[in-house]
């Protein structure tokens, strides 16, 4: 078994016309036993930014308040909130740091630009590889279903309804074709004026 | 290229290995509606990262109603589909009459598991129209575990096919949907447009795709193009 | 305070959960796989400059995770590298050399030459003896004319007229084996070059998608991305759009945010490059 789905997480971002959506599953397990329900995987670090971190479970943590930790001295520093294109270099740089013995994360980013609000998504591997994205990234113990759902339901300027149907979607059938991720689900869709987040009723066997 | 260099400590003794077994990947799908079913396959045959052939469809017509499909080793797949060829002439000498689905999944299950110890390393799903007339569809584990289904996808993109045909056919997750039986023209649609996808992320998946329709007239065959990257 | 909330900016890799990690291996759990660019990657010396090119399909294990990442990485104004291997590696393996190579720039206050750039890859690779695992083409023209290397993941370097790294690099080889002279003319050079990265996106599993080309001469650099769409996705022909209310909701908070837009004023000062 591998490290990374030791817990089990299923974490996807799309872009949408001037919204974007990032949903994870809720699952924490020490492998196949289920623990927790309610796991916080998906992290705010701006108004209009979030990033969800799928892997192992102490990791997830650790990184997420390392993260806070350079977010807050950038801001202190800049005095002005950070950019998903640049949340996505820190991120890089933090991973990239740890090359030889890294933290089992591979966070994925998802934001609108505080300057032009253009949708932004992106995806990292455990090492810091960035990989931004014009349609959807996905992350987690199911991505192979993942891909198979989004490349199938996802298409350009979706509003931000369409947009959640359709990542909701994608992330609840995939969770069901895995064994260590699902028990419930949680979205978040980010547009100019408001935040929306929405927990949904998926299977939780 | 291995980039790795021989390391090796004279005295100790080593291990070699070899495996009886190689992947050549391949993806299969099968769908049954009311009165047909469909099996489909793509048609790459790859190894590591060589593509060996784009023209090897992984479906295999066994009778009039039946068709087979299989992904794994291909080696396998060949002696497999050759005995069962045989065992399906038997069949028809002895009792005069074609074996049914049914019978041919049955059959199936324990040639697979007469090599319980040194398997057959294929992936087989089975899909034709049964004694009623209604469409079926068998999947297998390598060692002849099976069962009956409405669908299912196998091979080196079944993970990437399944959830979605489970959201699209089996309505999953979807609140407040008008469940309507799968017509013939809407599975051939969804066969075609879920193997798009499959060949977008999965390596192995691509070239070709070979669509097999079964309805009691018999078995018709399309293809369709797929990416070839 | 917590104690983990300090962090010391060392500089360099860290190691502090190398022990961690080991033991979590011991234990059974395999480390994952990370992004490879089981690519295809080429350059090639032409009549008046070089020419690189690579596909842009990043894998990881058998699944495609990038359809569409860059493999041509900038240096300098004058010099692009191709990078194959763990893209991790060679995406930040460039980033540090194009850093450097900008400082001596500023320092020397001269355009830099590509023996340079070589120099300090080769070094840095060879320093950490293969593990940084990226397999690079570089390629530029300087004062001293157009230069191709392709540089190994052990620090070693070769100088040649044309050449083909990563996954798909035999398939390549085999379009410049047959068809590479030397004086090639532009036209004819981007023409081998996408053709032998076709041959790579087709014959390779490892690369696929588009080709990326960046023709580099003495005074101009054509970056061109996308140069070729070898492959194009099938049309679905199916809609898969739900009626809103398919998923069904549990919880929902709406939180209003304000969209605001700092004014930012940055004063252009000249740098101090005496």
């Amino acid at each position: 078994m591998s490290i990374m789905a030791y817990n089990g997480a299923a974490i996807v971002a799309m872009k949408g016309k001037e919204c974007v959506a990032i949903a994870s599953d809720r699952r924490f397990g020490i492998q196949a036993q289920t623990v927790g329900m309610d796991f916080q995987k998906i992290f705010e670090m701006g108004p209009h930014l979030y990033i969800g971190l799928p892997g192992l479970a102490t990791d997830v943590q650790t990184v997420a308040q390392r993260l806070k930790f350079r977010l807050n001295l950038y801001e202190l520093k800049e005095n002005r909130q950070i950019r998903p294109k640049t949340l996505m270099s820190v991120v890089a740089n933090l991973l990239y740091e740890r090359r030889f013995g890294p933290y089992f994360v591979e966070p994925v980013i998802a934001g609108l630009d505080n300057k032009t609000a253009e949708p932004y998504i992106a995806a990292l591997d455990l090492i810091g590889c960035p990989m931004a994205t014009d349609d959807f990234v996905v992350s987690g113990t199911c991505t192979e279903q993942l891909y198979g759902m989004c490349e199938s339901l996802w298409q350009p300027d979706m509003d931000a309804d369409a947009l959640f149907e359709c990542i909701s979607q994608s992330l609840m059938n995939a969770v069901d074709r895995d064994a260590v991720s699902g028990w419930g689900a949680v979205v978040t869709l980010i547009e100019k004026d408001k935040v929306t987040t929405r927990t949904l009723k998926a299977r939780m066997d | 290229m291995s980039l790795q260099m021989e390391q090796h400590e004279y005295g100790t003794p080593m291990q070699r290995y070899w495996s009886p077994y190689a992947m050549n990947g391949g993806t299969g799908l099968a769908v049954s509606g009311a009165d047909f079913a469909i099996v489909a396959s793509d048609s790459r045959l790859s190894e590591g990262f060589s593509i060996h052939s784009r023209d090897a469809p992984k479906t295999y017509q066994l009778t009039d109603t039946t068709v087979l499909s299989c992904a794994g080793f291909h080696g396998d797949i060949l002696a497999l589909t050759k005995y069962l060829e045989a065992r399906l002439q038997m069949y028809e000498h002895e009792h005069n009459k074609k074996m049914s689905t049914s019978a041919i999944a049955a059959m199936l299950s324990t040639i697979l598991y007469y090599k319980r110890f040194f398997p057959y390393y294929v992936y087989n799903i089975i899909g034709g129209i049964d004694d009623e007339g209604k469409g079926c569809i068998y999947s297998f584990d390598p060692v002849g575990s099976y069962e009956r289904e409405t669908y299912r996808a196998g091979g080196s993109a079944g993970s990437i096919l399944q959830p979605l045909l489970d959201n699209q056919i089996g309505f999953k997750n979807q609140q407040g949907v008008v469940k309507t039986p799968l017509t013939l023209q809407k599975a051939v649609q969804l066969v075609k447009d879920v193997f798009i996808s499959a060949a977008e992320r999965d390596i192995y998946t691509g070239d070709s795709l070979v669509i097999r329709i079964i309805t009691k007239d018999g078995v018709k065959t399309e293809t369709f193009p797929l990416r070839r990257d | 305070m917590a104690a983990t909330c300090v962090e010391f900016a060392t500089g360099g890799f860290s190691f502090e959960n190398c022990r961690r990690n080991a033991i979590l291996e011991e234990k059974g759990l395999k480390p994952p796989k990370v992004y490879k660019t089981g690519t295809t990657i080429v350059g090639i010396v032409f009549s008046d400059g070089i020419i690189l090119g690579a596909d842009t399909r990043a894998t990881e294990d058998t699944i495609v995770a990038d359809k569409n990442c860059s493999k041509i990485h900038y240096l300098a104004p004058n010099i692009y590298c191709c990078g194959a291997g763990t893209a991790a590696d060679t995406e930040k393996t460039t980033q540090i050399i194009s850093s450097q190579l900008e400082l001596h720039r500023l320092n020397t206050d001269r355009t830099v030459r590509v023996c340079t750039a070589n120099r300090l890859l080769k070094q840095m690779l060879f320093r950490y003896q293969g593990h940084i695992g990226a397999a690079l083409v570089l390629g530029g023209v300087d004062s001293t004319g157009p230069h191709l290397y392709s540089i190994w993941p052990h620090g070693s370097t070769d100088v040649l007229p044309y050449v083909t790294m990563g996954s798909g690099s035999l398939a390549a080889m085999s379009v410049f084996e047959s068809r590479y002279t030397p004086g090639i003319s532009r036209e004819d050079g981007m023409k081998l070059v996408r053709d032998a990265i076709a041959a790579g996106i087709f014959n390779d599993l490892g690369s696929g998608s588009n080709i990326d080309l960046c023709v580099i001469t003495k005074d101009k650099v054509d970056y061109l991305r996308p140069y070729d769409e070898a492959n194009k996705k099938g049309v679905r022909q199916g809609k898969y759009a739900y009626k809103k209310g398919t998923s069904c909701v549990l919880t929902e908070t709406v939180r209003k945010v304000e969209f605001v837009v700092e004014s930012t004023q940055v004063k252009v000062e000249a740098m101090d490059t005496v």
